[in-house]
């Protein structure tokens, strides 16, 4: 770990003008991921923001749907009634993600820019153009038994990691900020993340300062929802598939950099298409990397019974 | 009829006049462990003021160092000191395997010199030391230290068999090969026939605690706090290496925060303290990070075995092979004992078993839980359900068809051989007979059921201890060992020893070991540290007794009786601190020792058990889940029905996870492991060890040892991983013979079944 030094924020705009006005300073709010980051040196920050004390950990029901604050805590969000009623495929996955001590420090906001856990990015002396742009992606020939198999290039093949962002993908949710300028604006998840292309360093669009204030869901399509998460094993393990379905609406993790929205299989079902084919839509351009080939079958496979299960809770 | 040792006899254990061995005592040092009051390595305060030592591994897997830059890496605030092999102080020369014998006989206990030269051997190897005021200065340092290297070649790292080689002999006490009978033969003529490849992949040890260790000087002599197995090794190690008296060293490890053979070597955080310490004339604490321990420790070898089994159609055993290859270090050898449970098991007229070894740019791989067994038999009791299958036998029919009288290869006879009530006692506990007989047969909802099931078999081991008892005026027992307890409960087996040997409450006794000041002691590996160090203080408890008997005038120890503290001689009786008072109120004091008999030689010991699975495959997408496990085991006399069952359920879920999730995976480009984190290596943790239960059926093996016990704590990983891959084929038909069983393998076989 490198020496930093650290602040605690007052409100939520100053935060921003914070890491805005002081080079290499970065939030911080759980940690989970951050901390381990800083001691392998992967993260390097001369300063630290802690936003963990902001209001923004409120979930409250608005006109429009839900807002669920930047620092609610994910097992916080995972356990709330409202949520855990009308966005069970939610609950479902923040339960299905990481440990109960990671849950109860781990923010909705942090959990949205968590860092892949691809082997190379954490394995410091190996060439990653995320953590180090130019040098070149080892995953490619190397050991990519959890990388991707959608929207991946030579430059990168990692995949973003949360279960949480996967479920929000599937219900349409989008990111607040605000800005050091004290501007706000909206996006949606699905916009939210950058494709790798020539810079997989960059993930997001956030620009410098920026900060996640909330999430907000709007109300949930018709229909049964399920989060069905595919996993090595079945204590703290990353997804090496996952399937959020609410209602016609699908997104996968563990394939793509970001929680993948399908919506190449939402149109072929919307057509009339059986599961098995709307997965296999979806599937057109998939790429394995030899460690990762069977992660193309399986989520096909999964699509498919995970769309049966929603239909049959659905029904039920 | 050889004239056959005639083990050891009845006494005051089998008694059970205290009523305290084998009973289910608490942990001892319970309640210091989870108050925090339990000091480790690491956590020594030491005299004067601690620095703390960081390493920098190799970034290469093999080649030349040609540079190395400290200039940025000295300047951080409060770097002290950066030892590389170009100031590092002289020590002696590495000891290989082969000269071990030439120094003292323990592979353990030899010179391991660190920063000797500018020659790389294997990626993480320690290229320098730095230390600094503080860990994350010296951790921050190390990031800045700049290596150059001149690269050798391309690494090679993967077991093949057209590299392999035949080791002179297997560690230096097990034969290479073993040959009875005619193999080729007696396969080629048999009615039934299986010929099966199993691939293990590399493994490593992921102990709670990282090696650690802190080094103070004082006057010339070094006293190493660490975090090690075997102390009286270690002691070795460090006055070896860096060629001091004896005298001069003394190693302290009170707790240890698991081993299982991560431990049993000196590493270099402790050599490098000790160096470090003297350099500086401050005491020096170096810690491994989590990657650091997976290049540093010990690692399991990947593994190659060849099994063929000849039968009858009747099931028996006609003609077995068991062919391994596993993998050492391009400068020193250490070959696991792969097949070596498979001489001992079943019956079999011919038989080959055979060690082959292939060099690989790695580190020297080593022993971890059930050296041998633990990978041998994923691999042959796998086998033995193939061939329970091709004979349409139920597997446990099958071993009990092809469980020998006598030592299949030697024809000693056992110390003791309870497995078949193991079979059956498991059978009837498991609810056996409702076993699906045809794989994949059994559904519930979207889940393929099976059962599995496989022996259990471990070699029982002993080895030279001392070990001191002493009676104080109040009636208060103190004994000594330099034994370590590495989590498995020596403390309170040991303490229940003393009590039962000396007719005293648990309350009276304290046990002191983990410090090379107390009598020698091998240590903690190979499950013998319960049978050598514990027999060594019921020895020593017995010739106290005998003092006490001498003090109070009678010619027999027999006369003195002793319970709760009270002692009963010759019509009187008197508290036991009053005996001391009139007797002898110094204290009393007294040793003893046990040295492996000829028991060890005249009889096949083992320790047995059967392992039953119910595993759940998962319809969709193949993943394979325990639903429950249950291990029936015999070890002798059980010394404390707690602990061991601890041991034992761990050892389950141990073998659970190899069969499941172990595998450290090794990129070929740069020699690397690189899943190097508990995120990357997975083994089965809560949710996945569900319903784990084991327990022990009464046995006592009069040649094993005074106490009349078998090593325990590697018991239950033999054989415990086969049951759960017969498990998963008996779910859903499809054979992996390449562990770990991930669920990949399973759903994209084209036997798996569809929905």
């Amino acid at each position: 770990m490198r020496s930093f030094t650290y602040e605690r924020a007052s409100d939520a705009q100053a935060a921003a003008r914070a890491v805005m006005d002081q080079p290499n300073a970065k939030f911080i709010a759980g940690g989970t991921n951050l901390l381990d980051l800083m001691k392998l040196q992967i993260e390097t920050p001369a300063h630290l923001i802690d936003v963990s004390r902001l209001p923004l950990a409120k979930i409250e029901q608005t006109d429009s749907g839900l807002r669920i604050g930047a620092l609610v805590r994910n097992s916080a969000l995972a356990a709330d009634r409202h949520v855990r009623e009308v966005y069970p495929v939610l609950s479902e996955a923040l339960l299905a993600g990481a440990s109960g001590q990671l849950r109860n420090k781990a923010t909705t906001g942090g959990n949205l820019l968590q860092r892949t856990r691809c082997f190379y990015f954490y394995n410091r002396d190996k060439p990653c153009n995320k953590r180090e742009p130019g040098s070149g992606c080892s995953a490619l020939e190397g050991i990519n038994r959890n990388n991707a198999v959608l929207a991946a290039n030579n430059t990168c093949i990692a995949v973003h990691p949360s279960d949480m962002a996967v479920a929000m993908m599937a219900l349409n949710a989008k990111v607040e900020t605000v800005s050091a300028a004290g501007t706000t604006r909206t996006i949606t998840l699905n916009d939210f993340y950058t494709p790798p292309d020539t810079h997989p360093n960059i993930e997001t669009q956030l620009k410098p300062g920026e900060l996640i204030t909330s999430v907000s869901l709007p109300p949930p399509p018709s229909g049964g929802q399920v989060y069905r998460k595919v996993r090595d094993r079945a204590s703290y393990a990353f997804a090496l598939v996952s399937v959020a379905v609410a209602g016609n609406q699908i997104a996968l993790g563990g394939v793509a950099y970001k929680p993948w929205r399908a919506s190449k299989a939402e149109a072929a079902l919307g057509s009339g298409a059986s599961p098995t084919a709307a997965a296999e839509a979806e599937l057109i351009g998939a790429k394995g990397y030899g460690g990762n080939d069977f992660k193309i079958p399986l989520v096909r496979r999964i699509i498919a019974s995970t769309l049966a299960q929603s239909r049959e809770k659905s029904r039920a | 009829m050889p004239d056959l040792a005639p083990g050891y006899p009845r006494n005051i254990l089998d008694e059970d006049r205290q009523g305290v061995l084998g009973r289910p005592l608490n942990r001892v040092d319970g309640p210091l462990k989870v108050s925090g009051r339990a000091t480790y390595a690491y956590e020594y305060a030491g005299a004067g003021k601690v620095a703390y030592g960081f390493i920098v591994g190799a970034g290469i897997s093999n080649g030349r160092i040609i540079s190395i830059d400290t200039a940025e890496a000295k300047v951080v605030p409060g770097v002290l000191l950066i030892l590389t092999h170009a100031n590092a102080p002289k020590q002696a020369t590495y000891v290989t395997a082969d000269k071990v014998g030439e120094h003292g006989g323990s592979p353990y206990g030899v010179a391991r010199p660190f920063l000797v030269d500018a020659q790389v051997h294997y990626y993480g190897e320690p290229v320098a030391l730095v230390v600094a005021e503080s860990f994350e200065n010296a951790r921050d340092a190390a990031a800045r230290v700049r290596v150059r290297y001149a690269n050798g070649h391309k690494p090679v790292t993967r077991v093949k068999a057209s590299r392999a080689y035949a080791p002179k002999d297997v560690r230096g006490f097990l034969p290479t090969d073993s040959i009875v009978g005619d193999f080729n033969s007696a396969f080629a003529a048999a009615p039934v026939k299986i010929d099966a490849t199993y691939e293990t992949p590399y493994q490593n040890h992921h102990a709670i605690e990282p090696l650690s260790s802190m080094a103070v000087w004082d006057n010339g002599a070094v006293t190493v706090y660490v975090s090690a197995q075997l102390a009286t090794d270690c002691h070795s190690v460090i006055a070896s290496t860096l060629q001091l008296p004896p005298e001069k060293v003394r190693i302290i490890c009170k707790y240890v925060g698991g081993g299982f053979g991560s431990k049993l070597a000196t590493e270099a955080d402790a050599v490098l303290s000790a160096l470090a310490a003297r350099e500086l004339g401050r005491p020096v604490k170096t810690a491994l990070t989590r990657q650091q321990v997976v290049v540093n420790a010990a690692h399991r070898t990947e593994s190659i075995q060849r099994v063929r089994l000849g039968a009858a159609k009747d099931g028996k055993l006609i003609a077995l092979a068991h062919e391994s290859i596993g993998h050492t270090a391009t400068f020193d050898e250490f070959t696991e004992q792969i097949v070596d449970s498979t001489r001992h098991l079943y019956a079999a007229p011919n038989r080959i078993t055979t060690h082959r070894l292939v060099r690989l740019d790695l580190p020297m791989p080593g022993d971890m839980r059930a050296p041998g067994e633990a990978i041998g038999m994923l691999a042959f009791e796998q086998a033995m359900d193939e061939l329970a299958y091709a004979t349409a036998l139920d597997p446990i029919e099958l071993r009990i068809r092809n469980e020998p009288k006598m030592h299949p290869e030697t024809g000693k006879p056992f110390s003791t051989r309870n497995l078949l009530e193991c079979y059956r006692e498991g059978a009837k506990r498991f609810g056996w007979e409702k076993r699906p007989a045809r794989p994949g047969s059994m559904r519930d909802g979207r889940w393929l059921i099976g059962y599995g099931m496989s022996a259990s078999i471990r070699s029982n081991f002993m080895a030279a201890a001392k070990a001191r008892a002493r009676l104080a005026p109040d009636g208060r027992v103190t004994v000594q060992t330099a034994m370590t307890d590495i989590g498995t409960g020596t403390y309170t087996i040991y303490t229940q020893i003393a009590a039962e040997s000396m007719g005293v409450p648990v309350e009276l006794v304290t046990v002191e070991i983990g410090d090379t000041r107390l009598p020698p002691s091998p240590g903690s590996g190979g499950s013998w540290g319960a049978g050598s160090s514990g027999s060594a203080i019921y020895y020593a408890c017995h010739a106290l007794r005998e003092r006490m008997a001498k003090a109070a005038g009678l010619s027999d120890p027999a006369q003195l009786s002793i319970k709760d503290a009270r002692v009963t001689a010759g019509g009187r009786s008197l508290a036991l601190a009053a005996f001391m008072q009139q007797y002898a109120p110094q204290g009393l004091e007294a040793e003893g020792e046990i040295k492996p008999g000829k028991e060890m030689q005249d009889y096949s010991q083992n320790a047995y058990g059967a392992c039953f699975a119910e595993v759940a495959v998962n319809l969709d997408s193949g993943e394979p889940r325990l639903r429950r496990m249950l291990g029936v085991f015999t070890a002798g006399r059980i010394l404390n029905a707690k602990t061991a069952r601890s041991q034992a359920i761990g050892g389950l879920i141990w073998g659970l996870s190899s069969a499941l999730h172990e595998e450290t995976f090794v990129d070929e480009r740069y020699g690397q492991f690189i899943n190097n984190d508990l995120t990357g290596y997975h083994f089965a943790a809560h949710a996945d060890a569900v319903n784990v239960d084991a327990l022990f059926l009464p046995e006592v093996d009069d040649k094993s040892n005074p106490l009349k016990s078998k090593g325990v704590g590697e018991l239950a990983i033999c054989g415990s991983g086969a049951a759960v891959a017969n498990a998963i084929y008996n779910a859903c038909g499809v054979r992996v013979r390449s562990y770990p069983i991930t669920l990949d393998k399973l759903f994209l076989d084209s036997k798996f079944p569809t929905a």
